[in-house]
């Protein structure tokens, strides 16, 4: 069973096409790592999910359409999103950051199950979040799209630019919630897409190039060959 | 030093009136990214509407019956605003030229339409006679109306400062200015936020527009360029989507503009294009805006 399957997805931006036919599937309950070289279309595909860029094709969201349909609504619909610059409101404090992401009023078993998994959010939820540190900010970015019951969570790059005791401890928060939801993953850091990845997808050139296991990312030849690096590690 | 009392003093309600009429821009333009060149016909619709209830009371009002014609002016300039939102601006976002051509138009057609059927000449607008005393400070004695100026654009600070800061839509208008996309991205119709901010902004210059006609001694068509030149001006100077970045412009080009108008005989354009330039050069994301990336 699939939460997501994305068809012949093109992408165009101004004049350039970006994605040209991306297909692959999400299967429920699992995470699937997209994977791929710098500028392959990994980020532009989960904005195109996302309906951020325009695209045509289909997306289908546990069997329903949601190509063309408004960004707010395939979110309201099921799908969270936390985008690679992470693009808190640096403005508003951690707490305003939280509730206008929660599309609940009663919400407060979420922000207790949130402030469990990043404790630090709770001592810090008065601090405006332009001030936090990289990871902090991050932390906020992945408590946002966790607030609400979501069918997938769309996920990129995590870990990008973090030092790596934050990498460790956004790994570890990933590692819960990828127990209980489908998560579609942009990530270079594969020592952490092979702890939790079920599926990988391998992008080149806005195209779909592989589709299976995450077994291959042992094989450092066929890494190396697929995503340009070397030994399995990145 | 009463003189510099008063001259700081009405320099003071000069900017509560162009704070009124920059409010508004400022939300619009950092929320949706505007450039709203039909906000002098919402201070004219207002103007107009509020001169029509006021004359309906006689000559002269009281403040209560002058408080009403100015809520009602107020009212009827936000749903003007709102109405240009939704049967035009929504099919322009994102193509900035056409929302400026447009604009251009509708402030057009608005005071053509208005100088045809009243005529441009200004017309006395029944304003309580308690504005034309004078109230004693610190020897200096002030135009009555200044006060009037200076309290509505304080009473507007603070509704806006607590709509965004204790309000879900506030908070949905803050997040707007910063990131619209991300607003969307998490599930929220940033739209909703649009037309409310377009209503309030209509509706402060619909306000800032009665007050205009008592100030300019009578409504005309025709008293909306200036203010909407001077709420460019204070918006910019202030940084867009700065509320508090507006008003503290505001109170500094008219204080600034009075000072220079009595020290240096008609300068006071002058030294506010200088300000603006100087600004622009040191701060071009303006006295409280933020860098946009």
């Amino acid at each position: 069973m699939n939460a997501l399957s994305v068809s012949d997805l093109h992408v165009k931006i101004n004049e350039s096409h970006i994605l040209h036919g991306v297909t692959f599937d999400v299967p429920a309950h699992k995470v699937t790592a997209l994977l791929g070289r710098n500028g392959v279309g990994k980020s532009t595909t989960l904005k195109g999910i996302l309906g951020l860029y325009p695209g045509t094709g289909s997306v289908q969201l546990n069997g329903r359409e949601i190509i063309g349909v408004p960004t707010y609504k395939i979110v309201q619909s099921g799908i969270a999103y936390v985008p690679e610059d992470r693009e808190i409101f640096s403005s508003l404090s951690v707490r305003e950051n939280l509730t206008l992401a929660s599309r609940s009023k009663d919400n407060g078993a979420a922000f207790a199950t949130i402030f469990e998994l990043f404790p630090e959010l709770d001592t810090r939820a008065t601090q405006i979040a332009g001030s936090l540190s990289g990871g902090q900010q991050q932390m906020v970015a992945i408590a946002r799209a966790l607030l609400n019951k979501n069918e997938v969570l769309l996920i990129d790059e995590p870990t990008k630019g973090l030092a790596p005791k934050l990498v460790t401890e956004v790994a570890s928060a990933l590692s819960k919630v990828a127990n209980e939801t489908t998560m579609l993953l942009v990530e270079q850091n594969l020592a952490l897409v092979k702890r939790i990845a079920h599926h990988v997808v391998v992008m080149d050139q806005g195209r779909v190039v592989f589709q299976g296991g995450p077994e291959n990312l042992n094989d450092p030849a066929w890494v190396h060959q697929m995503l340009g690096v070397s030994g399995g590690h990145k | 030093m009463e003189t510099f009392i008063l001259i700081g003093i009405t320099g003071i309600g000069l900017g509560a009136l162009y704070f009124l009429i920059a409010s508004g821009l400022s939300l619009i333009y950092g929320l949706m990214g505007v450039l709203n060149f039909a906000h002098g016909s919402f201070l004219t619709v207002g103007a107009f509407v509020g001169f029509w209830v006021a004359s309906k009371m006689g000559f002269e009002t009281s403040m209560p019956e002058f408080i009403l014609a100015m809520l009602v002016g107020g009212l009827a300039a936000g749903l003007f605003a709102l109405l240009i939102e939704q049967l035009l601006i929504t099919r322009l976002y994102d193509r900035h030229i056409d929302q400026a051509l447009v604009t251009v138009g509708v402030s057009l057609v608005v005071g053509a339409v208005l100088g045809g059927w009243f005529g441009n000449d200004l017309r006395m607008f029944p304003a309580p006679l308690w504005f034309l005393s004078a109230i004693d400070i610190g020897g200096a004695k002030i135009p009555a109306d200044r006060v009037v100026y200076i309290a509505t654009a304080v009473l507007l600070l603070v509704g806006n400062w607590a709509l965004l800061k204790f309000t879900r839509i506030g908070l949905i208008i803050r997040a707007g200015v910063e990131n619209r996309n991300m607003v969307n991205a998490l599930g929220i119709n940033v739209r909703r936020a649009f037309s409310t901010v377009f209503f309030l902004g209509g509706f402060a210059a619909g306000v800032g527009g009665v007050l205009v006609s008592v100030y300019s001694n009578g409504v005309s068509p025709l008293i909306a360029a200036t203010y909407l030149i001077y709420g460019f001006i204070v918006v910019v100077i202030g940084g867009m989507g700065s509320v508090p970045g507006s008003f503290l412009a505001a109170m500094m080009i008219g204080v600034i503009r009075q000072f220079a108008n009595y020290y240096a005989t008609g300068l006071g354009d002058f030294v506010v294009v200088i300000l603006l330039a100087v600004v622009l050069l040191i701060r071009p994301q303006g006295l409280l805006g933020k860098v946009r990336s």
